[in-house]
């Protein structure tokens, strides 16, 4: 089974008992993110919609490419792979 | 007949000559017209466009002005005679399609040919700017360009004050800050324009004095407004970037959309806690089609997911750190230097003191910047950001 690493922004770590990075196994990019879901409870809400896509304000990306630009969510995974969940922030000036 | 002259004439034999106003009809058709008289005949008019590189620095100072060889030179000088010898010097570099310009600037002139006074920096600004001045990527024509430069800051918050701060400092010429809050004490832990006395004071206000304290140079504009669909065209309208350092996504997409239309260079920067991004949307940008803020985000999140600092917190000096990486930004495209962060991001983790660099593709099918989009037209944002938040 392929080991990745998830890395979780800020905002979500709240389900991750505040770890910034967690394992995951999984073949592909959406396997990865189903295995977080199953020991983050709910987390994958936050991040994809119930048909598994990634949330409109959301990007998932397989190092520094986004899925997207891949083979979305089945884009298939190396051992080592880092995946990062990126949100769109706000905050700047008040 | 002297060794000078019997020198000439062999040059003039080797260098095709031109009238000025053939020079002029070079220059139009992408010709490189290099005036190479002393700083003091320059500043007493050049024609538009020359390069002014001067004969002392010639040879060092060309290929940053002509990279290539194979394009068009004509050499000017008063008279036409020191530019012939500088065209033997551009001949011996390689340049191959070489022109000297008969009677020089004094002939240019007596035939009323287009002439102008080449902007100089004074005593004081050649000091203040010294270490620019320093580096070829800027030098006296770099400064000159941030001198004649517009840069509109929104938010005189945690981003815009060091961005604001550094801009005035690089000599930015022109600074607009747009906001519509009061200093409150609580801001000061990372807002670094305003102090405790000017607590309940204007943000704009307290950053036009804070930044024309700096350098009195620089011209503020401090707009005490707050932006929306029916201002944003007049406020952003004729700026050359600019920077977005607001706390909410309706602005953001209200910026967002505005650059978009007009073509502006967006320099993004956010934060939280101890995160920070930034980025540059530029889809005009004419090197490489990069994204706008709406092909990576579509629609902005809940509020459960972007609480804002007030709500979440922010370490004080983290908008520094990407305040400062958006002037950054905003003065290379300002020089026309370097490679923007057009289509990446850069994600800054304080904590593992780790910068992160992503690829952000655009969206072909952006309804804001896609493939033969027109302009929608700006929306409701606040509604927008609603009704997004509660679908997701």
């Amino acid at each position: 089974m392929t080991t990745v690493t998830v890395r979780i922004p800020t905002p979500l770590r709240a389900y991750t008992r505040g770890a910034d990075e967690v394992r995951a196994q999984g073949a592909t990019v959406a396997e990865a993110l189903r295995a977080l879901g199953t020991a983050c409870d709910g987390l994958l809400t936050r991040v994809l919609t119930p048909e598994g896509e990634p949330r409109q304000f959301v990007n998932i990306y397989l190092g520094s490419r986004n899925v997207r630009a891949l083979r979305g969510m089945e884009t298939p995974v190396n051992e080592g792979d880092v995946i990062s969940i990126v949100p769109a922030v706000a905050g700047g000036s008040a | 007949m002297k060794a000078k002259e019997r020198r000439l004439a062999e040059l003039r034999a080797a260098v095709r000559e031109v009238t000025p106003r053939e020079a002029l009809a070079l220059q139009v058709r992408g010709a490189a017209l290099i005036d190479v008289r002393e700083a003091d005949e320059i500043a007493q008019g050049s024609p538009p466009g020359a390069y002014r590189l001067g004969r002392g620095f010639l040879e060092l100072k060309i290929e940053d002005a002509v990279p290539d060889f194979e394009q068009e030179v004509v050499v000017m000088c008063n008279s036409g005679v020191r530019s012939l010898f500088a065209a033997e010097d551009l001949m011996r570099l390689g340049y191959a399609k070489l022109f000297n310009m008969v009677g020089g600037f004094a002939r240019w002139k007596n035939e009323g040919l287009p002439m102008e006074i080449p902007p100089r920096l004074d005593p004081a600004a050649r000091e203040r700017y010294s270490r620019h001045l320093l580096m070829p990527e800027v030098g006296e024509t770099g400064q000159l360009r941030l001198l004649a430069s517009k840069v509109l800051l929104i938010g005189a918050g945690g981003l815009g004050s060091p961005a604001a701060m550094y801009l005035a400092a690089a000599g930015v010429g022109t600074i607009a800050i747009i906001d519509h809050d009061v200093v409150d004490r609580s801001n000061l832990q990372r807002q670094i324009l305003h102090t405790d006395a000017r607590v309940g004071t204007s943000k704009v206000a307290s950053a036009k004095q804070t930044l024309e304290a700096l350098n009195p140079a620089v011209k503020v504009t401090a707009l005490e407004v707050r932006l929306s669909s029916d201002n944003v065209e007049d406020v952003i309208e004729g700026f050359d970037v600019v920077v977005d350092g607001s706390d909410n996504f309706p602005t953001r997409y209200l910026v967002n959309d505005a650059c978009v239309r007009f073509g502006i260079p967006n320099v993004h920067g956010s934060v939280y806690r101890f995160e920070g991004q930034t980025s540059v949307f530029w889809p005009r940008y004419p090197k490489r089609r990069g994204p706008c803020y709406r092909c990576l985000y579509p629609e902005p999140p809940p509020a459960e997911l972007a609480p804002s600092c007030a709500e979440a917190g922010v370490l004080g000096v983290l908008p520094g750190v990407v305040g400062l990486l958006q002037s950054v930004e905003t003065l290379k495209i300002l020089l026309g230097i370097g490679d923007p962060l057009v289509g990446r991001l850069i994600l800054y983790d304080a904590l593992r003191a780790r910068f992160t660099e992503l690829e952000l593709p655009r969206d072909p099918h952006c309804r804001y910047c896609g493939d033969g989009a027109a302009f929608p037209g700006y929306v409701d944002y606040e509604q927008f950001c609603a009704q997004a938040a509660q679908v997701a």
